[in-house]
């Protein structure tokens, strides 16, 4: 028991000190892959390779004045970067890096993972609210409405693997891709579960809360020092939370050839589709907001349905 | 769909271009022979200073960043007692040197000259002065200038002819 304990204590450190790592590790990975992609070099100066811009980036962070705007409503204001934080990190719990490294295996893993993931709506909404500017409430409100919206069919795209594997729990779907990775015969699955993501961490294109060019910084245009740190940090979890998400349901997982240990496969796919969200971010533009709410709601929804009914009958054909 | 795929091929494929940035301490732009930079004053080949100290410069310019003295050396010959310019409030148009008669100001191909402290960003004349001609080979005022300086009396310069004897009636 006490031994039992005292692993749990270390994975769960362990996990926390990778991600808020990986997080801030992002800043230096997205800046290079960016320029690499602009025919630009990135930060290349300070450190090895420039790597440390992370440090530099958090320093300056840390000394920058962290200042309450005086009509903002402060709790609210104070609490809000710490719900995107703190929402992300609970849905890391329930994430197997590999057999044996998850904080809690719980059987209603998935489900854990989407409540987590609409929780982060609540940090938007109330950072935008608190901040009492337009530009972060008309941020807030995109946001809200782009991510409760995207969240219908991100859950009901994930039906499809969940009525494959027959299991909620992250390791017995990535158990059940053994023989074939889902995203063969979930391909549509896969696709409108990665847009809905990109849309859930609201990155470019789906960046529509934070839209620079319309609305200064969106929902956190009055947040400054570290508490916009927190939501930029979270953002990055964010992005890590998906492309984690992505591997476990439609990649497989850890699973791969026996030449590499199975926690540096689950890193290599997952650093592989964290590229395909900076990517994406170098390439697209981003849709009018009316487009996004259209596209969600008259393409993917219906597609997402057509997806499970699918399934569901080819299951059941296949069953008798 | 398929418009958004290939954006984002075509965009991956940029990583294998050649980078536009020029790393630039190591790696320095080609800056053309005009190129408007730091202004130096030059000296004709035979190593006297160009500048005349007509004060057209100063005149030309629109920042008022020159300021300088005329004097004269005891063969009669012009040269400035002080020339600064502030390079602070200088914004390098090149007026200076298209108003100078004597080739004297030029601008040249250089932008280096960052300071940490304001003060030494106004130039005397020690560092302005170069041992060379610039951009001008082989122009010397005084040589064609009509003017009777120390050695050299009217009429001598070159492509000059001697003065009408005005007294004379002969042709």
């Amino acid at each position: 028991m006490e031994e039992a304990t005292s692993t749990y204590l270390l994975i769960i450190g362990g996990v926390l000190f990778a991600l808020l790592n990986v997080a801030a590790g992002l800043i230096w990975v997205e800046r290079r892959m960016l320029a690499l992609w602009q025919d630009r070099y990135g930060p290349n100066r300070a450190g090895p390779f420039g790597l440390f811009i992370v440090l530099a980036d958090s320093l300056k962070l840390f000394f920058k004045e962290d200042w309450i705007p005086p009509f903002a409503d402060k709790p609210v204001f104070i609490i809000a970067p710490a719900i995107v934080m703190a929402s992300v990190l609970m849905a890391f719990a329930v994430v197997p890096f590999a057999p044996g490294i998850v904080v809690a295996d719980l059987n209603i893993g998935l489900l854990f993972f989407l409540a987590m993931s609409s929780m982060g709506a609540y940090s938007i909404i109330l950072g935008g609210w608190a901040s009492n500017n337009k530009y972060s409430l008309l941020g807030a409100m995109r946001g809200a409405a782009q991510m409760i919206s995207y969240e219908v069919f991100m859950g009901l795209s994930l039906m499809g693997v969940v009525l494959m594997s027959g299991s909620f729990n992250l390791t017995e779907i990535v158990e059940a891709q053994r023989g074939l990775w889902f995203f063969i015969p979930q391909l549509l699955g896969f696709v409108i579960f990665f847009i809905a993501g990109i849309a859930e961490t609201h990155r470019l294109p789906f960046d529509i809360p934070e839209a620079e060019s319309e609305l200064s910084a969106g929902f956190h245009s009055e947040y400054s020092g570290m508490k916009f740190g927190i939501f930029f940090i979270g953002e990055y979890m964010g992005i890590t939370l998906i492309s984690c998400m992505v591997v476990l349901l439609y990649f497989g997982g850890w699973l791969g050839p026996d030449l590499l240990p199975p926690i540096v496969w689950f890193i290599l796919k997952v650093f592989a589709f964290i590229s395909v969200f900076i990517l994406l971010r170098a390439s697209l533009p981003r849709p009018r907001y009316d487009q996004l709410m259209e596209y969600g709601w008259k393409i993917l929804l219906p597609l997402t349905l057509l997806n499970l009914v699918v399934t569901g009958g080819v299951l059941l054909w296949l069953g008798e | 769909m398929f418009s958004l795929l290939r954006t984002m091929w075509l965009t991956f494929l940029h990583a294998f271009h050649k980078r536009d940035t020029v790393l630039y301490p190591e790696e320095k732009n080609y800056l053309p022979p005009r190129w408007r930079g730091r202004i130096v004053l030059t000296r004709d080949p035979d190593g006297g200073e160009r500048c005349v100290a007509c004060n057209l410069c100063a005149a030309a310019c629109p920042v008022d960043c020159i300021a300088l003295q005329a004097t004269e050396d005891p063969t009669g010959r012009r040269y400035p007692e002080f020339f600064q310019i502030n390079f602070s409030r200088c914004i390098f148009c090149g007026f200076c040197e298209e108003a100078c008669p004597t080739y004297a100001i030029q601008l040249i191909p250089d932008f280096e000259m960052g300071e940490y402290n304001r003060q030494n960003l106004v130039y005397e004349k020690d560092d302005l002065l170069i041992n060379g001609e610039g951009k001008y080979h082989g122009y010397n005022y005084y040589k064609v200038a009509g003017m009777a300086i120390g050695g050299k009396d009217k009429g001598e310069a070159e492509n000059e002819t001697p003065p009408v004897d005005i007294k004379s009636l002969l042709p």
